[in-house]
């Protein structure tokens, strides 16, 4: 019997509605007992003291680009960079190649992740075949292998009568979709959110309704078929509102937003900064006072890095010719708590809700909690820990962060994964 | 001596810069009426255009004020160059980086490429057109032509027409022209308007009428035809229609207002053949005032101490 004793810190667990100075027994890699002052003669003791627990961090969108894409990322390198970012969970984006769509590739993705054995990797599998929006992949077989949701992500679902049809099968197994939502027509090779600063550059601009559009379609097929449906990496006012609509309607959707989402506005492209370049796109000041509304009134579900590893050669080029997508494993924690807590009444404990039960809710897990008799998913936080992001630090293979330099107040220094210390600063 | 060792744009141009151009060109002008066009005062100096898009007008233009000034200028031009072969901007600054150019003119079809060469060279970079959002040297001289007959820039009305959300030059004359003391009015049919203008410095008109009425100067733009393709317009009957100048829309402006294209001009459509070729046009001046104007950024740029 292995027995660790996590003892002096402060545990927060929105789960139970927990923020007091209470110790933690782990064994054999579950919580065993969870109390204050707990004396265990034959554990070994881990002092927290002056440090924050809390339940393993998840995040439900991540891009680990594995198979296919392994010289941006692949399975060991994405565990890695979660591990370091405080994440005891992830769930992986299927736009791999070949594409996550049948339950043997499920399976790759398990069985890799297991054995790098850090993190807990959770694949989610195509809606359609070979994402290429046509029919209906074998989402029953791959649900039985693992999949915990299913999604087109990268690639919208253009086609409404496939998304109702995805959406209600999907809910036959429990799961549900996640939807990337932006309408291909409007789009139009765009590049940055249209505005002041597209104008100025002379970038294509992606409006707004192409992602409410189809927030709106999602909400609307959703109340008519009474299924769950997620909308993906939130972006602007518009989509916010239509959520908050929605869920006061009794309509079943759920919505994830960026922590780039919540920081940064379409300013930072300015200069062809490529590393700003991402989709949905940053917006403005208009559209975070938004969504940090959203987070706030609990329109929104769950923080999401979508985590995006690009190769430099992808971003070094001219600004129309980059890729979209930026990092965010290890940045996000540091952003949230020095970025987001404290803005429009947000409290620690709510953001700590959004990146533990909050997405573990939307994928019906039975994680994101610190109740005894549960796998020890914990993450170990230092709340007062200042740092500066160094992108060539990172763990991942992607370099693609617009938070490169910047200054960070609060920061995982210790990740543990069915009781097992996966990653450790102290 | 200029304040900047890159062209990239008139966005970022102090006020005096612009003027030392300007003043530098009209002192040029002299040169291009001589018999043997020719000072020394670039020898030596070697000049890179390196153009991803067609273009013959300004390719030809810089090539002429490098050689005027005795610079040593060639052209990379993607057809016969490893730029077909695939090879990455990034890596074509390089190499020319190591055979030691002292100038890069380039026009690219993406925006921000004239910046992002910046990135990889020590070279002064000269954006002779990048994608949707700059032309710096055509606002210059189209300032130049306009100062010379108008004697200033300060206090006059300029109305510029036409397809404004796919316009370099657009976008640089309204720097241009705001820095130096112009209003400027923008119309456009409205699929073709990008959002946020007046944060640009100019005015957005409803109409063309209401934006070329009492101008100084109306500067119309070249409708690229496959646009109407795109759906952006319905045809190309009916942009000439609403969205065309002829003489009668042009009787809007001052008497003695000046006409400008950037040119090629597709006759019929941005401009009747009656006004394009009338008394009000200063079209085929323009072209002279591109080749002094382009000497004399060439001049400042790699002349002298720099």
């Amino acid at each position: 019997m292995e027995k660790k004793l996590l003892k002096g810190a402060r545990a927060i667990d929105p789960s139970q509605n927990m923020d007091a100075f209470i110790d933690i027994l782990i064994v054999d890699g579950y919580i065993r007992e969870i109390k204050p002052n707990l004396e265990i003669s034959d554990a070994k003791v881990i002092d927290l003291t002056g440090l924050t627990v809390t339940p393993g961090l998840i995040d439900m969108h991540v891009h680990f680009r594995d198979p296919g894409y392994e010289y941006k990322e692949d399975i060991e390198s994405g565990s890695m960079s979660a591990a370091a970012g405080g994440f005891t969970a992830v769930a992986c984006m299927p736009n791999t190649n070949p594409p996550i769509d049948n339950s043997a590739l499920v399976e790759y993705v398990k069985t890799k992740a297991s054995k790098v054995g850090k993190v807990k990797v959770l694949p989610i599998g195509c809606v359609s075949k070979g994402q290429r929006g046509e029919e209906i992949t074998e989402m029953g077989d791959m649900a039985k292998a693992g999949a915990v949701a299913f999604s087109d992500d990268g690639r919208p679902i253009a086609n409404s009568s496939l998304m109702r049809k995805a959406m209600v099968y999907a809910a036959m197994f429990d799961k549900v979709i996640i939807d990337h939502c932006e309408d291909p027509s409007l789009f139009e090779g765009g590049q940055i959110n249209e505005g002041r600063v597209s104008t100025l550059l002379g970038l294509a601009g992606i409006p707004r309704a192409s992602e409410e559009i189809m927030v709106a379609r999602d909400i609307l097929l959703a109340r008519e078929m009474q299924t769950p449906v997620h909308i993906a990496h939130i972006s602007t006012k518009g989509a916010v509102e239509l959520v908050r609509w929605a869920k006061q309607e009794g309509v079943r959707v759920t919505c994830e937003v960026a922590p780039h989402h919540l920081t940064l506005t379409e300013e930072a492209v300015m200069g062809y900064n490529t590393y700003a370049k991402v989709n949905p796109p940053l917006r403005t000041q208009e559209d975070i006072d938004a969504l940090l509304e959203g987070l706030s009134d609990g329109t929104i579900d769950a923080i999401a890095t979508d985590h995006a590893p690009h190769h430099v050669d992808e971003k070094d080029v001219e600004f129309d010719k980059a890729a979209f997508g930026m990092v965010g494993l290890e940045t996000a924690l540091g952003v949230i708590l020095t970025k987001v807590v404290g803005k429009k009444g947000i409290s620690l404990n709510t953001v700590i809700q959004k990146m533990t039960h909050g997405p573990a809710k939307v994928l019906g897990l039975d994680m994101g909690t610190l109740k005894a008799g549960n796998l020890a998913d914990i993450t170990v936080i230092d709340l007062e820990r200042e740092w500066t992001v160094d992108k060539d630090k990172f763990f991942s293979k992607g370099r693609n962060t617009p938070f490169h330099g910047l200054k960070l107040k609060g920061k995982a220094v210790m990740t543990i994964v069915d009781g097992k210390i996966v990653y450790s600063e102290i | 001596m200029l304040s900047q060792k890159h062209l990239l744009g008139i966005e970022n141009m102090q006020k005096s810069d612009i003027e030392l151009i300007l003043n530098t060109a009209e002192s040029f002008k002299e040169i291009l009426e001589r018999d043997v066009k020719k000072v020394p005062t670039l020898r030596g100096k070697s000049i890179v255009t390196l153009f991803y898009e067609p273009s013959t007008r300004t390719r030809t233009s810089f090539e002429l004020a490098g050689k005027y000034l005795s610079a040593d200028t060639i052209n990379f031009t993607s057809s016969a160059s490893s730029v077909r072969k695939g090879e990455s901007l990034k890596d074509t600054a390089k190499t020319l980086e190591m055979m030691g150019v002292d100038a890069v003119v380039i026009r690219h079809s993406s925006s921000g490429a004239a910046s992002y060469l910046t990135r990889h060279i020590s070279a002064s970079v000269i954006n002779a057109g990048d994608g949707t959002h700059e032309h710096p040297t055509q606002a210059l001289l189209d300032m130049l032509t306009v100062k010379e007959r108008k004697g200033t820039l300060s206090g006059l009305k300029v109305a510029i027409v036409g397809d404004i959300l796919h316009s370099r030059v657009a976008r640089s004359n309204i720097f241009g022209f705001t820095k130096m003391g112009s209003e400027v009015y923008v119309a456009g049919p409205s699929t073709l308007m990008p959002p946020n203008l007046e944060t640009m410095g100019a005015k957005v008109a409803n109409t063309i009428e209401d934006a070329v009425r009492n101008a100084d100067v109306v500067i119309a733009l070249r409708i690229q035809l496959e646009r109407q393709q795109n759906g952006l317009f319905p045809t190309i009957r009916e942009y000439a229609k609403f969205f065309g100048l002829n003489k009668d829309k042009l009787a809007l402006a001052k008497p003695d207002a000046l006409l400008l294209h950037p040119g090629p001009v597709n006759r019929g459509v941005e401009l009747t053949s009656e006004i394009m070729d009338g008394p009000q046009s200063v079209i085929n001046q323009q072209v002279k005032s591109g080749v002094a104007v382009r000497m004399a950024v060439l001049y400042h740029l790699i002349g002298g101490s720099r």
